[in-house]
């Protein structure tokens, strides 16, 4: 994970509360064998509407969404978070987040910061009445700077050092590299191996073929595909 | 400290233990991979440039979207084809050992792991699938992850966790002829409910569990996770032992020895306090069904479909109306007049080769109602092999039923082999959630002696209900 302790960039009012991760990304989605390449995915369904915030040209660049309360509620997908990042968003900040999207946010790398209801409604003002216009992000003095208006913005201690320090939940353990190496060196010999693989002797498998059978279809007409 | 059998598994696998409500760092002594959750976690892997730590504590095999016929053949539908070829590349990639469709040891990850000797009293054993809750039944302390989870132990072969809440659950008497573990472990969580066990760990103990198989047991362990708990456990035994004994991957020689005298004491002890218990008595059990769409919706088969109007709370009014009209019953109909479409034998709930003899016992030299078909899908390919060994595909040939090859298969229908809408099915199983098995699909869990029966009558049945000697106690064995 990189670094973070500032980030400036374009900011996106998106003047909605109870964003869901339906919203976020439809489920359709879900079905890819990726975790990147999700940027088309981000709010599918607005995306045909011409008005949407992502479709004007000031935004385009955006990279701090601005949004109303309960942002990420719904399915635990952490596609969603996948979804942001790809587009090109660092920074998320809504009055109030749902629990698991903050989780998952915090283990991506993704800044979910909250800021107070009537500062959201401040920067929204800006935004709109000047598009294209810069945030910045100051992890160090939890603040958000956006022209004229400079607001405190809440993030827990131990989120806030992850991000600074660049260390996803994978770094962080891997800091504990010795202990790890450690505990292993302790392990009984007995614990199993998956290599050198073992097996009984291998045996053709033959392909099972279709039964031609005719029954009866659950309402009594016709017959049921059975393949 | 007097411990309980999860804590002291949990214990002994604390790499770091976490303060201040950290979550200890604990180790992973195997770690199960299939094709539909792991995509993701290698991408993962391979966007920080990170390889696989313990290549030598992985395997993977496919199962969830392989097909169960023609698998010498490419597979039509094109997502599953991906999915598969997603994770032959990242085996190939990573060093991953990997049990490819076609090949002897392919079949469902919880079939797999215990048939290889993999799976042991005393591991951590997890996998991106909610049920590797079945590899409890050694004594392992097993759990499902998700996809991040699996990038975290793929890199790291450790995962940071708080510890799980103990409840033990004592299954006192004996089964009588024609009930089995799946009748057990549906009576508990009809009992408990689907969310009884947040949190928690089940420990399975009791008269009824100790003479249960490796087999039966796993049966159990498998379906924790729909009554919400994070893993199922039973303490290891002779039977473990003898099941594990002379397996590919099981010690040998001197360190079998070591192995059996540490496992002997992996067992709750005597004054260890648990957060939670319940009680049941296996001489009161029937065979168990479920006329719902939540697992926790059973009841015995001899009883009605439940008369919503008769329920006191709201909530459980309401979602009793909801899965009746779902599943097309009338409130107050007998269970026994349900007339299933389709009878599904497989699954890592009940796909394993004493599953398929019991079937087998009871539908020797009959057919099939004419009204039904009835698939049979080993739990692995080895099941497969197994069976035709004994001669037990011809029985069911005989029967009229179609003979499969190895996969999860109408358990979540992600292949071909799916419900259509409407359809009516007994499935030997663990989730009967609406669509499960197919688009507007109907299911009914049940044992795979209550499969066969159905599959006889072609209305949900009992043994009992084929007459007298219908069915003989199946030889306990061990292959
Ligand atoms: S058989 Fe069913 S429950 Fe078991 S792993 Fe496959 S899909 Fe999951």
């Amino acid at each position: 994970m990189e670094k973070f302790a500032q980030h400036t960039g374009v900011g996106v009012p998106l003047r909605r509360s109870n964003v869901d991760t339906d919203q976020i990304i439809p489920a359709v989605y879900l079905k890819r064998v990726t975790r990147t390449g999700f940027e088309d995915a981000l709010f599918a369904a607005w995306r045909g509407d011409p008005g949407f915030v992502l479709n004007q040209p000031a935004y385009a660049t955006g990279s701090v969404l601005v949004a109303g309360p309960d942002f990420g509620t719904g399915s635990s997908r952490e596609h969603a978070v996948w979804a942001l990042k790809d587009y090109g968003f660092r920074v998320v900040l809504s009055p109030r987040f749902a629990d698991i999207f903050r989780g998952n946010s915090g283990k991506q790398g993704l800044l979910a910061a909250v800021v107070a209801p009537e500062d959201i409604e401040l920067i929204w003002k800006v935004l709109e009445t000047r598009p294209g216009t810069e945030i910045t992000v100051d992890l160090v003095s939890r603040t958000v700077v956006c022209d004229d208006v400079v607001v405190p913005f809440q993030v827990d201690d131990y989120t806030r050092w992850r991000l600074m320090e660049g260390l996803d939940d994978i770094g962080l353990t891997l800091n504990h590299e010795a202990e790890i190496v450690e505990f292993e060196a302790s392990r009984e010999p007995w614990r199993p191996r998956t290599l050198p693989a073992k097996h009984l002797p291998p045996v053709e498998i033959e392909a099972a073929r279709p039964v031609p059978v005719s029954i009866g279809s659950p309402t009594g007409q016709g017959t049921v595909p059975l393949a | 400290m007097a411990g309980t059998l999860a804590e002291k598994v949990w214990d002994a696998h604390i790499v770091r233990r976490g303060s201040d409500g950290a979550p200890d760092l604990l180790y992973i002594d195997l770690h199960l991979v299939h094709e539909v959750t792991s995509p993701q976690a290698f991408e993962g892997l391979r966007l920080a440039g990170r390889p696989v730590r313990r290549p030598d504590l992985t395997i993977a095999t496919e199962d969830h979207n392989t097909p169960t016929l023609d698998i010498d053949r490419p597979i039509a539908d094109t997502t599953s084809r991906t999915q598969i070829q997603t994770l032959r590349n990242n085996a190939v990639e990573f060093g991953i050992r990997l049990h490819s469709l076609g090949d002897a040891d392919q079949g469902i990850v919880h079939v797999v792991g215990p048939q290889l000797g993999l799976t042991m009293p005393g591991l951590t054993v997890v996998c991106g699938d909610s049920h590797t809750s079945t590899h409890g039944a050694f004594g392992a302390l097993a759990f499902g992850i998700g996809t991040s989870e699996v990038e975290h132990v793929l890199a790291t072969q450790t995962l940071p966790l708080n510890p799980f809440k103990t409840m033990a659950i004592t299954v006192d008497g004996q089964l009588k002829p024609g009930t089995t573990a799946k009748d057990i472990i549906l009576a508990v969580i009809a009992k408990i409910g689907t969310g009884g066990g947040q949190g928690y760990v089940l420990e399975y103990r009791g008269e009824a569990i100790r003479s249960l198989s490796m087999e039966a047991r796993m049966t159990i362990c498998n379906m924790s996770i729909e009554a919400g708990a994070r893993a199922g456990m039973i303490a290891p035994d002779e039977t473990t032992f003898e099941y594990l004994q002379g397996r590919p991957h099981a010690p040998e020689g001197a360190d079998w020895d070591a192995a059996v005298a540490y496992w002997s004491t992996l067992r709750s002890d005597d004054d260890a306090v648990f957060d939670a218990e319940v009680v049941l008595d296996a001489d009161d059990l029937e065979p168990f069904v479920t006329w719902g769409t939540n697992p926790g919706q059973g009841l015995p088969l001899s009883a009605t479909v439940p008369v919503p109007d008769q329920i006191a709370d709201a909530g459980d009014r309401q979602a009793a109306e909801r899965a009746i009209e779902y599943m097309g019953l009338t409130p107050g109909m007998p269970l026994r007049d349900i007339a299933v479409d389709t009878v599904f034998i497989g699954s890592c709930t009940n796909g394993r080769i004493e599953d398929l003899r019991s079937v087998a016992e009871v539908i020797k030299g009959k057919h099939r109602a004419e009204s039904l078909r009835v698939l049979v899908v080993p739990g692995s390919a080895r099941v497969r092999l197994q069976a035709e060994a004994e001669g037990l595909d011809k029985v069911f040939l005989d029967f009229g039923a179609e003979w499969r090859n190895a996969g999860c298969s109408m358990c979540l229908g992600m292949n071909p082999d799916q419900l259509a809408p409407g359809e009516r099915s007994a499935s030997t199983s663990n989730r009967n959630f609406e669509g499960r098995q197919g688009k507007g699909g109907r299911t009914h869990l049940v044992s795979p002696l209550v499969a066969a029966a159905t599959a006889i009558r072609g209305t949900l049945s009992s043994v009992a209900d084929l007459g007298p000697d219908a069915v003989r106690e199946p030889e306990p064995v061990h292959a």
